[in-house]
């Protein structure tokens, strides 16, 4: 490819519009001040175009393009948040009839249109990965050539880059040694070459921009890769009071991680609690104060099969509250939901049913009734059915609606030595059926309860790459916006000395120090030829 | 120096095309943790029955298993486990064994419910759920098809017919 | 301490009032002949203003002595601390810029924060399990911080139009600023008419089924326009002209669809009587007022404000907010409205720099750019609470 050679001798390459070294306009057609964005050097992809991997890379290197796509991915996550997204609604629910049910028609569109499951939709995760193609390229075709172009620049500049620029003032003598100190007292760097002066300040703030993409571009590479296998681990445990249980995706070839929930604790705050006596009293209910699992964390050793209990090898115990997660390995375990009160035991008096004398007291196990119960003197029973969670069917019939211990009925049979062939009958929660010619009865003598508690087991291999993402994100964008690339040119042309200044922005403060520069020098005072055209 | 720039710009291009094609692909096809799909191993499990017995899925190494995961409250379940009696009573002389994984229930409901249909195959009672998880068991009945050598060849949530059975236990006869 | 505090909350309000004018008297519409007693009054607005800020200072500190927590947890506080937020951001920018234009519009936007703030439950609440933990007040104060800075821009931006706009037909251009000029006069009829009705004790009740299908009574503190969906109205107070719709899920929806219907109504009615005495377009009578400013200077702040906001905006609102998230749900990003809005906040700004800084997008361009900016995050503020659910509705 041709290259274009300066008067000053410099070559730059094709398509470049102010000379690197000297920043004479190579064009006549060339405005110096819009070129000075990128120092004018070549944007690559506005140069050549042949194939189509250079058209679409070319497009891509667009900033249009780029904002383009910015607003698309706005767009659509707004509208994304107009109805609930699928997560959010009732589980069990179909969401092909829900949106329509619950938002009419409206809600059908959505549905339709898969904003009900935007973010995990293909078209989203596209525009994210454009979005990072155009991140990538767009950065690649000017942090290079700018790379270039300000470490090739020279202190002498050519008279129609200087007189060009917004700052500029021609005096008609300066004292050059005063001049080079009081740029250095404003922390400037300053190099000279033949009578000429270049002075800068904060040159880096040009690759905040660089910098700041580079961290995006490793945020999402991040946010890519959870979709791998074995990045990521998202399940959910519950846990009885009392009860140890294998932790779901915690199983390796070393064995598998087991937890028991010693106790779940969960604390309200006091209605007469003096500093938040009105704020509790206007809500109806109790506020929560504290969610809080108090378990123990074993291992279970090598090459135990599932099912099997093993030798489990205690490794210590924790206190997992809301904000503050259980880590161990790579994993960590969140307080996610809990179920207090659940009924365990239920115990039962067998009565005489007229004169209400008790024959002895049976304790069931409601998550593993016995079925016989014996209590002496020729007094037995026995579980005929169980249902732990009680409903009457379609067809009339006793039923279970799952094998939760939510409402639990069973049909007895009562032994006595006067009838020894049995009486039946039916007893619930409130219930006690039976053919009404019965002499026994069993009557409810209390029962026993426990909590329940819901963990979230969460492993996230990609979170350090996240955060690294984040972390050179925020370190790009400080040094591109919290600092700025200021430069000052003195030329000495022909008996005139010509000053101008550039600034990549936030002018004002440039102003500043070119104030501070002609007060203390013989220098004319810059003028703002933007500024003042305007007025 | 053209040549150069061109296979640069097409490897980048592919890469990330590469990327965001494989990304939506898992995003599609995602498997939570422990789900045990098609052409894996199946894990072994050791589980006790009704009766006591001790169940383990790899003494069954050269048989078809036919695994299936059910409760007695679950509708779907009761209505295939005829079906799956019948034909586990022809299939069985050809090598085909029947794993019924009760899910968490208590002996009493799970043999009252065996003896009401006269079920004849094995019963494991997976009390804490040891097996339904390390299988990432979601909705019953689900039935997990495992061939002679210990590989699942098929899985499915629906309530099965007579003919799918059939069909599911010709798959895995050895 | 909580009678301190509300004290010196109020003072604050007294003092940024004061500020307002002072720095509205430093503004002369002759030409600059004045300059000593321009920056005689500017001073003087400056340092009231930074008085102000002080005595807000206060009233955040002994808050939080008196609650034992950063009061930052429920909307009043959150809101209030957004006000003050902007009043720092423009304490920053005023002393890069000593602009008194912005001290003129910069105070009263602040003060309507506030005081749309102060309409809250001022209770102090307690905090539920989530919000117990240190990155409560380093996410949301940073995030304000931001979003005040943020806000900056856009009364810069606001000057700037007022300034520049073409005052002389009615075009497309003319109608926008007006339209701003009443959703500003709007919060101010909020307050007025809420203020009101509060002092006459009205009261008014709805029975409605909630979620687990218990009644539950809603009072209405202004008369119903918009009643609540399927609510049986318990006393023989006016109204509902209407049912509020379903879709709306926040926490007390209809409630405060009435108040916005209100705020509406009301700010017509301000509206109206405002262009009466003018005679004008509002934002004429103001231009006059501000033909002094040097609109590049407005145009540079304004730009400033978002390159100072945007970094401390994706730090507070995004980078801070995932970690806490992690923390406390284990996802650093959930989609919850309140955390859409907040990356659409950042995409929007993101897309204002990027035309700004690539494409030359200066002046009149970036200053409805910054109007636009406003309105999103102020939309974040109030309507994702009032009619989108998700975690963050608290309050």
């Amino acid at each position: 490819m041709e290259t274009i050679v300066c008067e000053c001798g410099h070559s730059n390459p094709y398509g470049t519009s102010l000379c690197q070294a000297c920043g004479k306009p190579l064009e006549n057609d060339v405005e110096v001040l819009t070129s000075m964005r990128y120092e004018g050097s070549a944007r690559r992809s506005q140069v050549y175009k042949k194939t189509i991997v250079d058209q679409v890379w070319n497009f891509f290197s667009s900033v249009k393009v780029g904002v383009w796509l910015i607003i698309t991915i706005l767009v659509a996550a707004a509208i994304g948040t107009i109805f609930p997204q699928v997560t959010f609604i009732p589980p069990n629910v179909d969401p092909a009839t829900h949106y329509e049910t619950e938002y009419g028609t409206l809600g059908k569109i959505y549905y339709l249109l898969g904003f009900h499951n935007l973010y995990g939709s293909w078209w989203f995760i596209v525009l994210l990965g454009l979005l990072g193609l155009s991140l990538i390229i767009a950065s690649l075709d000017r942090g290079i050539p700018l790379y270039k172009a300000l470490k090739t620049q020279r202190v002498t500049r050519h008279n129609k880059f200087l007189e060009n620029q917004r700052l500029f003032s021609v005096s008609k003598e300066a004292d050059l040694e005063e001049i080079k100190y009081t740029l250095g007292s404003l922390r400037y760097k300053v190099r000279e070459e033949n009578g000429n002066l270049f002075a800068e300040k904060g040159r880096f703030s040009r690759w905040g921009a660089y910098v700041n993409h580079v961290g995006l571009i490793i945020f999402l590479t991040g946010a890519m890769l959870r979709f791998f296998p074995g990045m990521y681990v998202d399940e959910i445990v519950w846990v009885r009071e009392g009860e140890t249980t294998s932790i779901p995706g915690t199983k390796d070839d070393n064995g598998q991680y087991y937890l028991r929930n010693n106790d779940f604790i969960l604390e309200k705050y006091d209605k007469k609690d003096k500093k938040f006596n009105s704020a509790l009293n206007s809500v109806e209910g109790d506020v929560a104060k504290n969610y809080q699992s108090n378990v123990t964390l074993f291992k279970s050793n090598k090459g135990t099969v599932i099912g099997e209990k093993g030798k489990l090898e205690k490794i210590k115990d924790g206190v997992i509250r809301v904000n503050e997660p259980l880590k161990f390995d790579s994993f960590a375990l969140y307080q996610t939901d809990f179920k207090l009160d659940e009924l365990n035991k239920m115990s039962f008096n067998l009565e005489d049913k007229t004169s209400g004398k008790s024959f002895g007291k049976l304790t069931v196990d409601l998550h593993e009734p016995e079925t016989k119960y014996d209590l002496g003197n020729g007094y037995k029973v026995e579980i005929l059915d169980y249902y732990p969670n009680f409903i009457l069917n379609d067809q009339d019939e006793p039923a279970t609606v799952n094998n939760l211990p939510d409402n639990p009925a069973f049909v007895f049979a009562m032994y006595s030595p006067q009838k020894p062939q049995g009486e039946k009958a039916f007893v619930g929660i409130m219930k006690n059926i039976d053919s009404g010619d019965n002499t026994l009865k069993m009557s409810f003598a209390g029962l026993e309860t426990k909590d329940l508690t819901a963990l979230t087991v969460k492993k996230d291999l990609t979170l350090w790459i996240i955060a690294l993402g984040g972390f050179i994100f925020m370190i790009g964008v400080t040094q591109g916006l919290y600092w700025n690339y200021r430069r000052i040119w003195i030329k000495q042309n022909q008996g005139e000395v010509w000053a101008a200044a550039h600034t990549n922005k936030n002018w004002y403060g440039l102003k500043k120090d070119l104030e501070f520069l002609t007060e203390k020098t013989e220098l004319t005072p810059l003028e703002d030829r933007v500024n003042s055209s305007e007025k | 120096m053209k040549k150069k720039r061109l296979v640069f710009r097409s490897v980048l291009l592919a890469i990330i095309l590469l990327a965001i094609g494989y990304t939506i692909y898992n995003s599609i096809y995602e498997k939570s943790g422990t789900y045990v799909s098609e052409g894996e191993m199946a894990p072994n499990f050791v589980l006790t029955d009704l009766k006591g017995n001790r169940v383990e899925l790899s003494d069954y190494r050269g048989k078809g298993v036919f695994l299936n995961f059910w409760g007695t409250w679950c509708k779907p379940c009761e209505r295939e486990m005829p079906f799956m009696e019948r034909q586990y009573k022809t299939f069985k002389k050809q090598g085909v064994e029947i794993l019924a994984v009760n899910v968490s229930e208590t002996n009493l409901s799970v043999k009252n419910f065996a003896d009401r249909y006269g079920l004849t195959f094995q019963i494991p009672m997976d009390k804490d759920r040891e097996v339904t998880k390390a299988y990432g068991i979601g909705p019953i009945p689900t039935t997990v098809l495992i061939d002679k050598n210990g590989k699942v060849v098929g899985r499915t949530s629906e309530s099965l017919s007579t003919k799918k059975i059939v069909s599911f236990m010709e798959k895995i006869k050895p | 301490m909580s009678e301190i505090s509300s004290t010196l909350l109020y003072s604050a309000f007294i003092i940024y009032l004061f500020s307002t004018l002072f720095f509205s008297m430093s503004l002369s519409d002759k030409k600059s002949s004045e300059a000593a007693y321009t920056k005689k009054w500017g001073k003087v607005g400056f340092i009231t203003a930074c008085a102000g800020f002080a005595a807000q200072l206060g009233y955040f500190i002994t808050r939080w002595i008196a609650s034992g927590h950063a009061p930052v947890s429920n909307l009043f506080e959150f809101t209030t601390f957004f006000g003050m937020m902007m009043v720092l951001g423009f304490i920053v920018l005023y002393s890069i810029y000593r602009t008194n234009g912005l001290g003129v519009f910069a105070m009263p936007v602040a003060l309507l924060v506030i005081a749309y703030a102060s309409m809250f439950p001022k209770d102090i609440s307690p905090l539920i399990p989530a919000l117990q933990s240190d990155w409560l007040k380093i996410h949301v104060t940073t995030a304000a911080l931001g979003e005040g800075i943020l806000a900056i821009s856009f009364v810069s931006g606001l000057i700037y139009l007022i300034r520049t706009v073409d005052q002389t037909v009615s075009t497309k251009k003319t109608k926008w600023l007006e339209i701003i000029m009443y959703s500003l006069i709007s919060v101010v009829g909020f307050v007025i008419i809420s203020l009101a009705f509060k002092g006459a004790g009205y009261e008014s009740s709805f029975e409605v089924m909630n979620k687990q299908n218990q009644p539950v009574k809603i009072v209405y503190e202004l008369p119903a326009i918009a009643g609540p969906a399927n609510g049986d109205h318990l006393d023989r107070g006016f109204g509902p002209l209407f049912n509020t719709p379903s879709w709306m899920q926040g926490v007390n929806a209809s409630m405060k669809l009435n108040t916005f219907i209100w705020s509406l109504l009301s700010g017509f009615v301000l509206y109206g009587l405002l262009r009466l005495v003018l005679r004008k377009r509002i934002s004429a009578a103001l231009q006059t007022k501000v033909k002094n400013v040097n609109s590049e200077l407005l145009d540079e702040i304004s730009y400033r404000a978002v390159a100072i906001g945007f970094p401390i905006f994706s730090l507070g609102a995004l980078i801070f907010a995932m970690i806490w998230a992690q923390q406390a749900w284990s996802r650093f990003w959930g989609w919850d409205p309140k955390e859409v809005w907040a990356l659409i906040t950042f995409l929007f700004y993101a897309a204002y720099l990027h035309l700004r800084l690539s494409r030359g997008w200066h002046g009149e361009k970036s200053a409805w750019l910054c109007v636009v900016g406003f309105w999103i995050i102020t939309f974040n503020l109030i309507a994702v609470n009032l009619v989108l659910v998700g975690l963050h509705s608290y309050a």
